[in-house]
């Protein structure tokens, strides 16, 4: 079932490509800073952090370090992105129902496309960041292999999670709504600006969201130039594919009812 | 090794009647009810209606092949579940091929796109490749008539626009089967006239075609067989001109009448010299007779009928009035009764008779009774269009040539 379904995702590539096309294009489209934007939300978040930073360095009397900044920067794209593909992934399929009542194609394409044109914003947030931190002369290493890896937990993560509550949203609206909600406080929960080594004891329970070590992975093999934590980023690979596989099946147990149930 | 395009076998489809539950709040006590046992699954069924109830047919690779049924017969879910948006409940459904669909045009357009990029989009949506649009792009814009406004933001196409550049990218999707789905009123008559003859080029070129329309001239037109289905049920698979006189024929569907009315129409029928009928050839009698009963007095009627064509185009019209009769009285628990006689010179096809009582010398109804009754004609192979106007040739001879004109015109030639 899995199979058949990535099989037809991949001969109807050109819909995948051209709904993911639209996607961007219809984002940017009549805007003035255009693809500028796709820049805005992980500065705004590294904005944050600097300022949450700086309030810690404050109140510990320990003064504010580059590496602090660096690392919240690394962290902040990767985190816009799976924030904004899980909140558009859950939207896909509700708002193009026009297609999905009357055209039969592989609807699999319609998170996965939200999925992709969050990727195309993230890989630009990726160049500017690069940049900045070649400024800051983070300098480069071996670990930097890592960085697909990563990339590719992150992305099945924030796919898995996008088909699962795109088709759960057509049978029950709250849960865009729960979604959103979620998010929203997502950060507090999420070592963005922080490191799981803050809580102590307690890490364990912060490592326990997948998303940590893929961020914290991140934020080893590009600041740090070390391994990330292996143990913990094998357990966020196997979930993230296992979710994205148990994502797939059930999506293709119950896109027959998609029709008739919107 | 069969050669079926479509086969649809046993199929049936259940819809429930009523709301689900489409928000946790709704869904919650449900779910609680189910769990506490019973009534919910009960009810869930009793709300079950068939939309389609054991429909069998096949369809053979090239053929076109036709879908009646009046609103609400279940026509729309054949089609939904041929392209795959929905599953049957029960039964079999197999494709050989790749099905297409033209049934909503300009499904999945982006307002803010442009028309060209609109047709990538559209295309790969109805299942092209990249090459095999760019290589269709310019047949797609030249169809729809759309050159100076192809890079135009849809959203400030005209409806008509819209729709046109949609059946042009659906109509060169070049698909194994095609499944049309009352989309041939799209646009102005030109651009309909050019809907219908790429219909029949499609056709021609040997594509699979499922129709569904409520323009039955044109069905008949393009699909020699078909199939009438009624709530549901298959009723009759075979000729398309036999399928159609089933669908008339099978009398006066029952009427809702207007409550508020104080007459009211009860009943129509078209006769011929010998009785009820609804064929008639070219040229015979035709006898409609309109009854009614009071309920209220009215003393100030006339009544009226009119006889439009398959396009809802009035063909005909005449009332009491006109013929002669004064103002018809009709007391309450009084019934009316009335026959035009009049001569069929109608030329071949369908025809819907419709009833009203007017207040005399106004158009104000006291009740109607839209399509009361339907006929068919046949013959006067002669002529084409609506009516037939007997013609005769009287002259047809070939004679010596007319000189100077000629001439000059042979000179331009050579």
């Amino acid at each position: 079932m899995i199979i058949s379904a990535l099989r037809e995702i991949i001969e109807r590539r050109n819909l995948l490509y051209m709904l993911t096309w639209r996607d961007i294009r219809v984002k940017y489209k009549e805007s003035v800073m255009g693809i500028l934007w796709a820049v805005m939300m992980p500065i705004v978040i590294v904005c944050a952090g600097m300022i949450v930073k700086f309030a810690f360095a404050l109140m510990s009397g320990r003064p504010l370090q580059l590496l602090d900044v660096t690392s919240v920067a690394v962290k902040a794209s990767p985190y816009a992105f799976i924030v904004a593909a899980i909140r558009f992934g859950t939207s896909s399929l509700i708002t193009n129902t026009d297609l999905v009542t009357k055209i039969y194609m592989p609807r699999l394409s319609f998170p996965l496309a939200a999925v992709g044109s969050q990727l195309f914003d993230f890989t630009i947030a990726a160049v500017v960041v690069g940049i900045f931190l070649a400024f800051a002369h983070v300098g480069v290493s071996v670990h930097l292999l890592w960085l697909p890896l990563l990339i590719v937990t992150l992305v099945l993560l924030g796919a898995g999670l996008a088909i699962l509550l795109s088709a759960a949203t057509l049978f029950l609206r709250d849960v865009r709504f729960v979604v959103e909600a979620l998010l929203t406080v997502a950060i507090f929960f999420t070592p963005v600006f922080y490191e799981p080594s803050l809580f102590g004891r307690w890490a364990p329970v912060l490592w326990a969201n997948p998303l940590s070590p893929i961020l914290e992975g991140f934020s080893s093999v590009v600041i740090h130039h070390q391994a990330p934590s292996l143990p913990w980023l094998a357990y966020s690979v196997v979930f993230s594919l296992g979710l994205f596989l148990l994502s797939i099946m059930r999506f293709k147990q119950i896109e027959p009812l998609f029709a008739e149930s919107i | 090794m069969n050669d079926y395009a479509l086969e649809v076998e046993a199929v049936s489809k259940r819809f429930n009647r009523g709301e689900r539950n489409t928000s946790l709040r709704d869904s919650v006590p449900a779910l609680a009810r189910r769990l506490l046992g019973r009534a919910p699954v009960e009810a869930a069924r009793q709300k079950a209606f068939w939309a389609l109830d054991d429909v069998s047919f096949q369809v053979k690779r090239g053929e076109a092949f036709g879908i009646i049924g009046g609103n609400g017969a279940g026509k729309s879910t054949i089609l939904k579940l041929l392209t795959g948006i929905m599953q049957p409940t029960k039964g079999r459904i197999r494709t050989r091929g790749r099905v297409s669909a033209l049934i909503e045009v300009g499904a999945g357009f982006h307002r803010d796109l442009t028309g060209r990029e609109n047709v990538f989009m559209n295309g790969a949506i109805l299942g092209l490749t990249r090459q095999e649009i760019q290589k269709r792009f310019d047949a797609i814009v030249a169809f729809s008539g759309l050159e100076d406004f192809i890079d135009t933001p849809v959203k400030r196409y005209s409806s008509g626009m819209f729709a046109r550049l949609g059946f042009s990218v659906a109509a060169h999707v070049d698909p194994d089967v095609l499944l049309v789905d009352e989309v041939l009123s799209v646009g102005d008559y030109v651009f309909q006239r050019k809907c219908i003859e790429r219909m029949g080029a499609v056709i021609a070129s040997g594509v699979t075609i499922v129709f569904v329309s409520h323009n039955l001239r044109e069905l008949a037109n393009l699909c020699p067989r078909s199939l009438l289905l009624e709530k549901g049920k298959v009723q009759v698979i075979g000729d398309t001109e036999d399928v159609i006189r089933t669908y008339f024929g099978r009398g006066q569907q029952p009427r809702v009448p207007d409550s508020s009315s104080g007459v009211l129409i009860t009943k129509v029928t078209v006769e011929d010299e010998h009785g009820p009928a609804v064929e008639f050839a070219s040229g015979d009698k035709l006898r409609v007779t309109v009854e009614a009963a009071g309920i209220t007095r009215h003393d100030d009627m006339s009544v009226v009928i009119q006889i439009v064509d398959d396009h809802q185009y009035p063909v005909f019209d005449t009332c009491t009035q006109r013929l002669g009769a004064g103002e018809l009285t009709l007391d309450q628990d009084q019934t009316l009764r009335c026959t035009f006689e009049m001569d069929c010179s109608l030329a071949q096809g369908t025809f819907h008779v419709s009833a009203f009582l007017h207040r005399y010398l106004t158009n104000h109804p006291y009740d109607r009774w839209i399509a009361a009754a339907t006929f068919f004609v046949s013959g006067a192979p002669e002529a084409r269009g609506v009516v037939t106007l007997h013609p005769k040739l009287t002259q047809c001879e070939i004679g010596p040539s007319e000189g100077a004109l000629v001439e000059g015109r042979r000179a331009a030639h050579e």
